[in-house]
C-alpha cells in the first residue's frame, strides 16, 4: 500500500507551508504558504479515502470543499493584499503594525 | 320544537327558494373593509380636500351601498340568500375555531342596506352640517370607523367577530360624543356612554362565552342549529346565557335602566346622533337579540317575561320623559329609547319579524327627524325649543319632512311607523302578553303626544330666537327628502298577508335558511288592533294640539303643563341618574371613611415603624456594607482587571507572523498531548 509515502509527502508539504508562513516577509508568499498547507491536507484526505473507500466518498468530497474554500480565501486574501499595497507601497509584513493595541 | 320543525319543513317545501348570491355575495366583504380604508385615506389625505376628507367617507358608503342594494334586490326577487365567507384566524384550545368573515342572509342584508343607505345620507348631510366646524377631519375619520364597525358587527358570522364590531362601535361613539371636548360636559357624556356600555358588555362577553363554549362553537349557524335541535349542553346554559346576552343588548340598545347614556350622547354633533339612533349603535342590541332568536325561541323561553318587562318599562316610562325635555335632540333621544323598547319587547316576546321591521322603518324616520332637528339647530344656533317656534315659515322643506317623520313615528296610517307598530301590537297579542300590548298602545299615545309637542313648539307659534332663521343649504335638505320617501312608504313592504308581486314582503326576506325562526306572522290585518293603535296616536295628536297648538301665544304658556307629581318625577328623569350616583355614594362613603381610619391609624403606624427600621438598616448598609464591602470588592475587581489587561495587551503586537508562530506552537503542543495520551 502506498499510504505511507503519501503521508510523508503530505507532512513534508505541510511543514514547508508552516515554515514559509513563519519566516517569509512578503505577504504574497505567506498566502502561497497557506495554500501549500491546504493542499497538504487535501493529499492527506485523498490518500486516506483511497484506502478506506467509504460509500459516500467523504474524503474526496471534503477535499473539494477545501479547494472551494481555499479559492474563496485566496480571492479575499489577495484583495486585502492589494489594498494594503496600494495604501502603503509595501508588501512586507514587518512594516504592517496597524493591528496592535 | 314541533312548530319550528313543521315551519322549517314548510319552507323547505318550496315556498321560499334559497340562493347563494354569487359574485356579489362572495365580494360583500368589501363593504366591511371600505370604511376602514376611507378612515386611513381621511387621516392621510383628507385635510387637503374641500370637505376635509368627508368625500372618502361618502365614497366608501356609496360603493358599499351598491353592494347592499344589489344584494337587497337579489334577496327580494331571487329567493332568500344564505351565504357566508369565513377565514380562519386562530384556533382556541383544541376545538374552537376563531373565524372572521361576512354573512349574507336576509337579516344581515337588511342591516347592510340600512347602515349603508342611512349612513350615506347622513354623511352627505354632514358634509354641509360640519362645514367650517372644528376638527372636521377627525370627525369624518371617526364617523367612518363608526359605520365600518357597525358593518363588521352585522356582517359577523360568529359571536366573536360581533363582539369586535360591538366594541368598535362603542369606541367610535365615545370619540364622536366627545367631539367637542373643550366643554367638560361633553367629555363626561362620552365617558358615561362608554362606561354604561362597558357594564353591559360584561354581560355580552360572559353570555357569549357561556353559550359558545357549551357547544364548542361561536358560529351563529351552529348556535341556531343547536338551539333548534334542543342541544342538551346549550339548553343547560340557555336561561343564564340568554339573560346575559340580553343584558349586553340592554346597554347598546339603551333599555331601562341602562338607557341613561343615550340622552347625554346628544352632546355629539347632530349627524352622529342621527346615525347612532337610526342605523348604528342602538340597533346593535336588537340585532343581537334577532341573531340569537332561535336560542330564545327554542331553549330560553323562561327568560322572555323578564325581557318583555324591561322592554315594556322602557317603551312607556322613558317615552314620558320626552314630554318634559326642552332640548329638541333630547326629545328625539327619549323617543328613540321608547321605540327601542318597542323593538326589544317585540323580539323578546317572539316577534322576530315584528321587531326587525320596526327597526327597519324606525331607522329611516328617526334619521330623518334627527337630521331635521339638526337643520333647525343649524338655523337658530340653539338646541332649546324655547328658542324656536314658527319655523315653518322660514324652513319649509325641513318643516314638511319633519312632519312626515313625526307622523310616521306617531304611527299614522299609511306611513311606515303605523305598519311596524301594528305588527308589534299583533305579535304581543298573539303571544299572550295582553297587558304589555295595552302598555304599547298607551305608548303609542305618548309617542304621538310628545311628537306633537315637539312639532308645535318648533314650527308653530312665533319665533323666539335671535336673528332671522334661514332654510339650510341643499346639501342638507336633499338628504331630508331622501329619507322622507322611505319613511312614508316602506311600511307598505310588510302589510300582513300581502305579498307584493315579484318581490314578496319583508317577512319573507328575513326568513333565515339555517333554521326556521318559528315566529308568528299575522295572515291578515287585525282591524280592531290597528284601530286601537291608530286611535291612541290620533288622540295623542289631538290632545297635544289642544295643549301646545298654535293658539297659545307665548312659548312659556304653551309649555307649562304642570302635573303635580308626574312632572317633578319626569324632570329628574325618575331619579335614575341620581339613584345611580346615590347608590355609589351611599355604599362607597362608609367604606371610604373606614378605609380612611384604617389608613390613618393602622397603616400609617406600620408604615412609620417600617420607615424607621428601614432608615437604620439603610445607614448600616450604606456605611459598612456598601462603602467598605461592596465598593471595596468592586474596586478590587477593577484593579485586578486593569492590571491583567495591561499585562496581556502586550501580547497583541500587530505582527501577524508572531501570531502564527503562537498558533503553530499551540498546535504542536496539542498534537504532542494527543499522541501521548493515546
Amino acid at each position: 500500500m502506498l499510504l505511507n509515502q503519501f503521508l510523508v509527502l503530505s507532512a513534508a508539504l505541510f511543514s514547508l507551508g508552516v515554515y514559509g508562513l513563519l519566516v517569509r516577509r512578503n505577504i504574497v508568499l505567506i498566502l502561497l504558504s497557506v495554500e501549500l498547507m491546504l493542499n497538504a491536507v487535501n493529499i492527506n484526505l485523498i490518500a486516506f479515502e483511497s484506502v478506506i473507500r467509504s460509500a459516500d466518498a467523504t474524503g474526496q468530497i471534503f477535499a473539494i470543499f477545501v479547494i472551494t474554500v481555499a479559492a474563496a480565501e485566496v480571492g479575499i486574501g489577495l484583495a486585502i493584499v492589494l489594498m494594503i499595497f496600494r495604501n502603503r507601497r509595501s508588501a512586507n509584513v514587518d512594516e504592517l503594525n496597524l493591528m496592535r493595541w | 320544537m314541533y312548530k319550528a320543525l313543521t315551519l322549517l319543513a314548510a319552507e323547505e317545501g318550496g315556498a321560499v327558494a334559497a340562493g347563494d348570491g354569487g359574485w356579489w355575495a362572495d365580494t360583500a366583504g368589501i363593504m366591511l373593509v371600505l370604511p376602514f380604508v376611507a378612515y386611513l385615506l381621511i387621516l392621510f389625505f383628507g385635510k387637503k380636500l374641500k370637505y376635509q376628507g368627508g368625500e372618502f367617507a361618502v365614497g366608501a358608503l356609496g360603493i358599499g351601498l351598491v353592494w347592499a342594494t344589489v344584494l337587497f334586490v337579489m334577496n327580494m326577487t331571487g329567493g332568500v340568500l344564505d351565504h357566508s365567507n369565513t377565514f380562519e384566524i386562530a384556533r382556541i384550545g383544541s376545538g374552537i375555531v376563531f373565524e372572521l368573515g361576512w354573512m349574507v342572509d336576509g337579516l344581515s342584508i337588511m342591516m347592510y342596506f340600512l347602515v349603508n343607505f342611512v349612513g350615506l345620507v347622513v354623511f352627505i348631510y354632514a358634509l354641509g352640517y360640519m362645514e367650517g366646524d372644528i376638527r372636521v377631519n377627525n370627525f369624518f375619520a371617526s364617523f367612518s370607523i363608526f359605520a365600518g364597525a357597525m358593518l363588521v358587527l352585522v356582517g359577523a358570522p360568529n359571536l366573536i367577530q360581533m363582539i369586535i364590531g360591538w366594541e368598535g362601535v362603542g369606541l367610535a361613539s365615545y370619540l364622536l360624543i366627545g367631539h367637542y371636548w373643550e366643554d367638560l360636559d361633553n367629555v363626561k357624556a362620552g365617558n358615561k356612554a362608554f362606561m354604561t356600555n362597558k357594564v353591559a358588555d360584561v354581560g355580552l362577553i360572559l353570555g357569549a362565552i357561556l353559550v359558545g363554549v357549551a357547544i364548542g362553537n361561536f358560529d351563529f349557524a351552529a348556535l341556531s342549529e343547536a338551539a333548534v335541535s334542543q342541544n342538551a349542553e346549550l339548553g343547560a346554559v340557555a336561561f343564564v346565557g340568554g339573560l346575559l346576552l340580553f343584558f349586553g343588548a340592554m346597554g347598546k340598545s339603551a333599555q331601562f335602566p341602562l338607557h341613561i347614556w343615550l340622552p347625554d350622547a346628544m352632546a355629539g354633533p347632530t349627524p352622529v346622533s342621527a346615525l347612532m339612533h337610526a342605523a348604528t349603535m342602538v340597533t346593535a342590541g336588537i340585532y343581537l337579540m334577532a341573531r340569537m332568536f332561535p336560542l330564545f325561541q327554542n331553549l330560553a323561553q323562561d327568560a322572555r317575561p323578564y325581557m318583555v318587562a324591561i322592554g315594556a318599562i322602557t317603551l312607556f316610562a322613558i317615552g314620558l320623559l320626552a314630554l318634559v325635555a326642552n332640548d329638541i335632540k333630547k326629545v328625539l333621544a327619549y323617543s328613540t329609547v321608547s321605540q327601542l323598547g318597542y323593538m326589544m319587547t317585540a323580539v323578546a316576546a317572539g316577534g322576530y319579524t315584528a321587531g326587525l321591521f320596526h327597526l327597519f322603518t324606525h331607522a329611516f324616520f328617526k334619521a330623518l327627524l334627527f337630521l331635521g332637528a339638526g337643520s333647525v339647530i343649524h338655523a337658530v344656533h340653539s338646541n332649546n325649543m324655547s328658542d324656536m317656534g314658527g319655523l315653518r315659515k322660514y324652513m319649509p322643506t325641513t318643516y314638511w319632512t319633519f312632519v312626515v317623520g313625526s307622523l310616521a313615528l306617531a304611527g299614522i296610517v299609511p306611513l311606515s311607523g303605523f305598519w311596524s307598530k301594528d305588527e308589534i301590537l299583533a305579535t304581543l297579542g298573539h303571544e299572550g302578553y295582553t297587558a304589555v300590548m295595552w302598555i304599547a298602545i298607551a305608548g303609542a299615545f305618548v309617542t304621538a303626544f310628545y311628537m306633537t309637542r315637539a312639532v308645535a313648539l318648533t314650527f308653530f307659534g312665533e319665533f323666539k330666537g335671535h336673528g332671522e332663521p334661514h332654510e339650510s343649504p341643499k346639501l342638507m335638505t336633499r338628504p331630508l327628502i331622501a329619507l322622507a320617501i322611505p319613511s312614508a312608504l316602506f311600511g307598505l313592504l310588510n302589510i300582513p298577508g300581502v305579498s307584493l308581486p315579484g318581490i314578496g314582503n319583508f317577512t319573507e326576506w328575513l326568513s333565515v335558511r339555517v333554521v326556521a325562526m318559528g315566529d308568528h306572522h299575522a295572515e291578515a290585518i287585525n282591524f280592531g288592533l290597528a284601530a286601537a293603535g291608530l286611535g291612541a296616536a290620533l288622540l295623542g295628536i289631538a290632545l297635544g294640539w289642544m295643549i301646545w297648538g298654535e293658539d297659545k301665544k307665548t312659548q312659556k304658556e304653551r309649555d307649562s303643563l304642570e302635573i303635580p307629581v308626574l312632572y317633578p318625577l319626569l324632570r329628574r328623569k325618575y331619579y335614575i341618574d341620581d339613584a345611580a350616583l346615590g347608590v355609589v355614594g351611599a355604599t362607597m362613603g362608609p367604606i371610604a371613611r373606614s378605609v380612611d381610619w384604617i389608613n390613618t391609624y393602622v397603616i400609617d403606624g406600620i408604615v412609620n415603624a417600617a420607615g424607621a427600621l428601614t432608615k437604620g438598616l439603610g445607614g448600616f448598609v450604606y456605611g459598612i456594607l456598601d462603602q467598605r464591602g461592596v465598593d471595596g470588592f468592586v474596586n478590587g475587581l477593577s484593579v485586578v482587571a486593569d492590571g491583567a489587561g495591561a499585562g496581556l495587551r502586550k501580547l497583541q503586537t500587530g505582527r501577524v507572523q508572531q501570531y502564527a508562530a503562537f498558533f503553530v506552537a499551540g498546535a504542536i503542543v496539542l498534537a504532542v498531548v494527543f499522541v501521548i495520551l493515546i
